[in-house]
């Protein structure tokens, strides 16, 4: 295995008296569909938050492409090339579709005390945006207002933006949230291509898309791994049957 | 200020051409009164577009935006007063004072949100007015007087109203450019980006509160300006310039225009200013009619004159 592209030692965050992420190593090799499956409450979001800096650790270290992040804040995170995208959606919904990506492109071009030059008419801006788009199949609605678009859309605009930025590894909160399992076969389409040109990781609680799409997965409970492996492992892993999968099968 | 010929764009030129020949008109009525209403109207939309520049497309619910016409006023009434009669003193002075006023009230009050950002901007026009109000040595409460307007070099005479009504015109058409500009570029798009969803601009690596400073001290800034030109236009200053109902008035002519719309507070000046007019020639409760008015604006045209034209055509 070659270096990880992004590594957590000994991660910890607490909430008071919850221990929301207990002593989290996972190393995640450059190319590598990671999944972090996980009951509700096991510290999902707040490690993707950790991750991509909204949240600081309490102690450990997070590297990312040979540098320590543990302590960079969020833009120069994703200037670094890590990506990621919002459980809830959070968009801007009274601008246009391209608009909205479009900014996760300026967001990453340095400052943006430019008073004078039409920002729509700038192809460093626009062009970028409209491959995300592309990419998310999103681009016959560019000139729409983001409030126009179905739920399914909104989660296709908010990995565009993730994207936007051509980053070199996406953190994803629960892209499947909420879709039909029309929607959530074409996302899985979606995220298969996007994996043989970038690493991931997954955060998902719809299984059947965890197991089709992992190259290893974490499982996480109470904020502490219990397993980590590839999907076949996992699968036949007495533990996480009685955590987590054997519940959710039958529930 | 995008697209051909529709409705909204036609009576937008149109309007724009009737601002521009007003003067000829009447010069062949005799009616001066009409060229006086106007340019207080040209003057008071200037002061309307820089609030939309913060209401509209930064989402920033400022309660005290009047204060910058005072400032922008005093300044130029001050220093006529001690003696300084240059307008290339004068206005940037007043250019100055409000953008130094904007910042400090912005600096403070863009660290609130919602109901306790308007009350703060409230806050601070009200401390403004009642200052100045306590200056005695320019007239207190009763205002004061200036004796002759800014002056330019030769062939510029502030005190002839069709050349002093062209200026005003000519610098809010300078401002609808500037604002279109800026609305458009990189700078407008994460103003209107933090209107939208301040939480995630952040988060995509956006400091906003520096963004929306800076909005906020540009849209004082030109506010300022339109003071200077008010206190020229009435040959006088007075704490009622910045008082809070001042404020207002300047909400209601952004609201009822068009709310992020360039032109819209435009079309809001005019026609609060003109039904004001007109309203109060029939009666003298004519605010009676004129609450009822905006009540239905704001009720079924959210959008204001400026959404309503922009329907008509779809």
């Amino acid at each position: 295995m070659s270096d990880p592209l992004l590594q957590t030692e000994n991660l910890a965050k607490r909430f008071g008296g919850i221990v929301a992420t207990d002593d989290v190593t996972l190393a995640i090799a450059p190319g590598e569909l990671h999944a972090i499956i996980g009951p509700n409450g096991a510290g999902k979001t707040t490690l993707i938050a950790q991750l991509s800096g909204q949240l600081t650790p309490d102690a450990g270290r997070i590297r990312f492409a040979g540098h320590d992040i543990s302590a960079l804040p969020v833009h120069r995170r994703s200037h670094l090339g890590l990506a990621r995208s919002f459980q809830i959606t959070s968009l801007f919904l009274d601008l246009s579709v391209l608009d909205n990506v479009a900014l996760a492109v300026q967001a990453r071009a340095g400052h943006s005390f430019h008073f004078w030059r039409n920002a729509r008419r700038e192809r460093d801006l626009r062009e970028p945006a409209r491959a995300a788009l592309a990419r998310v199949g999103l681009e016959a609605r560019a000139n729409l207002p983001a409030s126009a678009l179905s739920h399914g859309e909104h989660r296709q605009l908010e990995l565009a933006m993730a994207l936007a930025g051509n980053p070199r590894m996406l953190l994803l909160d629960e892209p499947m949230a909420g879709l039909g399992p029309e929607e959530s076969a074409r996302m899985v389409a979606m995220l298969r291509e996007l994996k043989k040109e970038l690493t991931i990781l997954l955060v998902e609680h719809d299984m059947e898309a965890v197991f089709a799409l992992a190259d290893r997965i974490t499982v996480l409970v109470y904020g502490r791994v219990i397993a980590s492996g590839v999907p076949a492992d996992i699968r036949a892993n007495a533990q996480v049957r009685d955590a987590y999968l054997g519940e959710a099968e039958h529930g | 200020m995008s697209g051909p010929l529709t409705l909204r764009n036609i009576v937008a030129a149109a309007l724009l051409v009737a601002l521009a020949l007003l003067p000829v008109y009447s010069q062949f009525s005799h009616n001066v009164f009409l060229l006086t209403l106007f340019t207080r109207i040209v003057i008071l939309a200037m002061a309307a577009v820089s609030l939309n520049l913060i209401l509209g497309f930064g989402g920033m619910m400022s309660f005290g935006h009047a204060v910058y016409l005072g400032i922008g006023g005093y300044a130029v009434g001050i220093l006529a007063f001690e003696g300084v009669r240059s307008g290339f003193v004068q206005w940037p002075a007043a250019l100055l004072a409000s953008a130094l006023f904007a910042l400090v009230i912005g600096a403070l009050s863009l660290r609130t949100r919602g109901v306790y950002f308007i009350m703060i901007t409230l806050a601070f026009a009200q401390m403004a007015y009642y200052v100045i109000a306590g200056l005695a040595r320019y007239g207190g409460d009763d205002g004061l007087t200036i004796q002759q307007r800014s002056q330019f070099v030769a062939p510029l005479n502030l005190t002839d109203k069709t050349q002093f009504y062209y200026v005003c015109l000519a610098l809010l058409f300078a401002s609808l450019y500037l604002v279109w500009r800026l609305v458009n570029s990189r700078f407008g798009l994460v103003v209107q980006g933090a209107r939208s969803n301040d939480t995630r601009m952040r988060a995509i690596g956006f400091p906003t509160y520096r963004y929306k400073l800076v909005c906020f001290v540009i849209a004082g800034t030109l506010c300022g300006l339109a003071g200077a030109l008010l206190a020229n236009h009435t040959d006088f200053v007075s704490p009622a310039m910045m008082y809070w109902t001042r404020s207002g008035d300047l909400i209601i002519m952004v609201v009822l225009g068009g709310m992020g719309s360039v032109i819209g507070p435009v079309f809001g000046a005019v026609a609060l200013l003109v039904l004001e007019e007109v309203l109060s020639g029939i009666t003298e409760y004519w605010q009676i009619i004129l609450g009822p008015l905006l009540l239905l604006v704001v009720l079924f045209a959210r959008g204001g004159i400026d959404g309503l034209l922009g329907k008509v055509r779809s």
